[in-house]
């Protein structure tokens, strides 16, 4: 019960919780290093750049 | 160290307030109370309740004891007052408070029955207050102490002071039940003896209105108080189960202590203080 | 003089009138941060709040621009999920007025907690029960996502959009926007029915105590239903205020009129739903705690009025305008619903927050006043300043209304 010590309890609800916050932030995160990595392909000239659609 | 999930459901194969563990608990006798203030005092200076130059913002001051005065509403002669002391009511089971933490910073200990508080966790988001329904919790709105006056000396050793931005609240003075239990440590026993540890109030208490000890225990005086006809808890039907009991022998007390719809209170015993002295004779607690 | 950063083809007010504009947003910033300046340094002393009025203005102010804000999520879900293709045209406006009330609400909850730099414990040593940490853990994750759906906007800014790569990232972000609204969609749907679930949580306080589904209180489902049925009002509102100050036409009518009829039908679903839970709450827990409506009302200047202009003045009235074919059509009417449905949800809150901690529930226990400092109307303020100022940055600097030039064609120079 330190202000360091990580609070887990090894009990179903914790998994919910915790797999569904770290399922969202996976998708952003996740998402975020797909662009992230498309833009760098495109900008050194590896894929091409699409044209935009509104 | 054992945990416990905050539903008020402890975890399997791991004691109960209910279980063989502590539930320790008060018993405050409202007809023995003067109203003398003593207990506020003494909760104060062994808890280390800050205090300010002027303590008369009664919204803001910090008083884990706190004293209401109470009156039945009737015009001279019949006018009666009672006072009625407010600690935290250690709320078994399902505290309001617990649940909403945030940080995990309170915690209902399965062991003791007692409600802690951990200050260097408290994020200060003052949730508890809002779910308390005692107004048991109360926030640092300023710093502790005025540095300069000199007042650090006259601290408890055993009791941190609460910095700034955090909530605190009674804490039965845990620090006795730590204390208690050190010295039953070095002299080899396991099991505290009644009396052993009870809460500051419990010893100032010029009148000895407010007994303290193990709910758990059947020879503890607080186990047989708490099945007196006039004993009661305060604000029962909403389902804290407070660890705190009142006794009154007093109708129009019992009633101010929770809300009822009209009809709905039944009395115990149909008279009043002005009317009978009974309540106050010898052979009472033997009812 | 910033013309160069202006959109091409659209018509923007002078510098020397935008400066004057942004002039008493930029005063209302500055009490703010003087005032949070005061609240940091000396403590929250400085503001009215009390053991009493654990949350007050602050609160209030944090869950009625949440729920005002809900429109981000509920447009982002339309457009990018269901797909209508109308609300293109307002999309931007949602995801703005969005991050703005996200923004805001997160800086004042900062302020709010009596130790700020402890704030990352609610993520630390989360206490899973507390319907507080999923809010906490939501709008935090939500407020990233609002950022995500932000950036391609500013990237669209004339000059930025001259770099390569960053006109890629825009581009990209744009393309895989749909995967992030389903994140906010979801995310934003937890948050907003917690802040509901923190209230009905609440059980031993009778007022704000409610019955629910499994861990939910009914709250939680009301809080949704009103948030999406007031955010995409909040919506109409800044679009219409724009167009107000602006003089010309920025939305095309049929993305304003879908708006105002789902927001009509879902005020109509939560008013009925909220109708029950009032039944249920005045004829289910009030007893059960051995109490009467009207005990509620018994001191203070907190009456049923409040009830009645939530749900009549504020509920039915703003449903049934919204509901009518010339109840939209006509300006002025759909102005005037939009307004009263909004006012009626950031009623429904502060019955919410103050009247459930001024009611006092031991029967001895007086009624307490509550007045807030300048101090808390400051940043409370503060963020409306805030908001009007990125608003109006957003507008002038961004295409925000990509239906602007088709609908305002300028004369070519």
């Amino acid at each position: 019960m330190t202000p360091l010590s990580f609070e887990w309890q090894w009990n179903i609800e914790y998994v919910i919780f915790f797999g569904l916050l770290y399922v969202a932030l996976g998708i952003i995160g996740g998402g975020i290093t797909f662009v992230a990595i498309k833009t760098a392909l495109q900008v050194f000239g590896f894929m091409r750049e699409r044209k935009f659609h509104d | 160290m054992k945990k416990s999930n905050d539903h008020g459901k402890p975890e399997t194969g791991h004691e109960s307030t209910n279980g063989s563990g502590q539930k320790y608990g008060m018993v405050i006798d409202l007809d023995k109370c003067t109203g003398c203030g003593t207990c506020m005092v003494a909760c104060a200076a062994e808890n280390n309740v800050s205090v300010r130059a002027d303590q008369s913002d009664k919204e803001r001051v910090i008083t884990w004891m706190r004293l209401y005065k109470i009156s039945n509403g009737k015009k001279f002669p019949h006018t009666e007052v009672s006072y009625f002391p407010r600690p935290c009511m250690h709320c078994d089971h399902h505290p309001p408070c617990v649940s909403v933490c945030v940080a995990t910073a309170t915690k209902l200990d399965f062991n003791t029955g007692i409600v802690s508080q951990i200050y260097t966790r408290c994020i200060g988001c003052r949730y508890c207050q809002a779910a308390c329904p005692y107004g048991a919790r109360y926030f640092n709105w300023w710093d502790s102490f005025p540095q300069d006056k000199g007042m650090d000396r006259y601290l408890t050793p055993e009791v941190s002071p609460r910095m700034r931005g955090v909530v605190e609240k009674c804490t039965f003075c845990h620090h006795r039940l730590m204390r208690a239990k050190n010295q039953a440590y070095a002299e080899d026993r396991r099991e505290l003896e009644e009396g052993e540890y009870i809460t500051a109030c419990t010893e100032a208490c010029p009148a000895q209105a407010i007994t303290f000890g193990d709910l758990n225990k059947p020879d503890h005086k607080v186990s047989q108080l708490i099945k007196h006809p006039y004993a009661f808890r305060l604000l029962d039907r909403l389902g804290t189960e407070p660890k705190v009991y009142y006794l009154s022998s007093r109708d129009w007390v019992r009633k101010l202590a929770d809300n009822f719809l009209p009809g709905e209170y039944e009395p115990v015993v149909n008279r009043t203080w002005a009317e009978d002295e009974w309540s106050t004779k010898p052979g009472r607690d033997e009812f | 003089m910033d013309s160069p950063l202006i959109p091409h083809g659209v018509k923007r007010c002078t510098p020397g009138v935008f400066f004057l504009w942004t002039l008493p947003w930029l005063a209302l910033l500055a009490w703010g941060g003087l005032s949070a300046f005061l609240c940091l340094w000396k403590g929250l002393n400085q503001t009215n709040m009390s053991n009493v009025f654990a949350f007050a203005l602050w609160i209030v102010f944090d869950l009625a621009v949440i729920a005002l804000g809900a429109g981000a999520f509920f447009t982002g879900f339309l457009t990018y999920i269901v797909g209508r293709k109308e609300l293109k045209s307002i999309i931007n406006t949602a995801v703005v007025i969005g991050f703005i009330c996200y923004s805001g609400a997160m800086v004042m909850l900062g302020i709010d907690i009596g130790q700020p730099v402890r704030g990352w414990f609610i993520m630390w040593h989360a206490n899973i029960h507390s319907m507080l940490v999923e809010v906490s853990f939501c709008i935090t994750c939500y407020l990233v996502v609002l950022a995500i759906e932000f950036i391609p906007l500013i990237l669209e800014n004339r000059q930025i959009e001259k770099v390569k790569e960053l006109r890629f990232l825009g581009h990209n972000l744009h393309e895989i926007m749909a995967v992030f609204a389903a994140t906010g969609t979801f995310l934003s749907f937890f948050h907003q029915g917690s802040l509901g679930g923190m209230f009905g949580v609440m059980y031993a306080r009778p007022f704000a105590a409610r019955e629910g589904f499994y861990i939910w209180p009914w709250t939680f489902f009301l809080f949704v239903l009103s948030a999406i049925a007031c955010g995409p009002c909040f919506t109409i509102l800044c679009t219409k205020l724009t167009e107000f100050l602006s003089r010309k036409k920025l939305v095309p009518d049929d993305a304003i009129e879908f708006l105002a009829k789902l927001s009509g039908r879902l005020l109509a679903v939560y008013l009925i739903l909220k109708t029950f839970d009032y039944l249920g709450w005045i004829y289910g827990i009030v007893p059960r705690s051995g109490l009467t409506f009207m005990d509620f009302f018994r001191d203070g200047p907190y009456g049923v009025w409040l009830i009645v202009a939530e749900m009549i003045f504020c509920g039915l009235l703003p449903a049934i305008i919204l509901l009518t074919p010339g109840g939209r059509k006509s300006q002025g009417a759909l102005i005037f619903a939009s307004l009263l449905n909004c006012t009626g949800i950031v009623l429904n809150r502060f019955l919410f927050i103050i009247v459930t901690l001024a009611v006092p529930v031991m029967p001895f226990d007086r009624f307490w006043g509550y007045l807030p400092t300048w101090q808390e109307w400051g940043i409370g303020l503060a963020v409306v300043g805030y908001g009007f100022l990125v608003f109006s940055l957003a507008y002038r600097y961004l295409p925000m209304f990509p239906k602007e030039i088709e609908l305002n064609p300028v004369p070519s120079e």
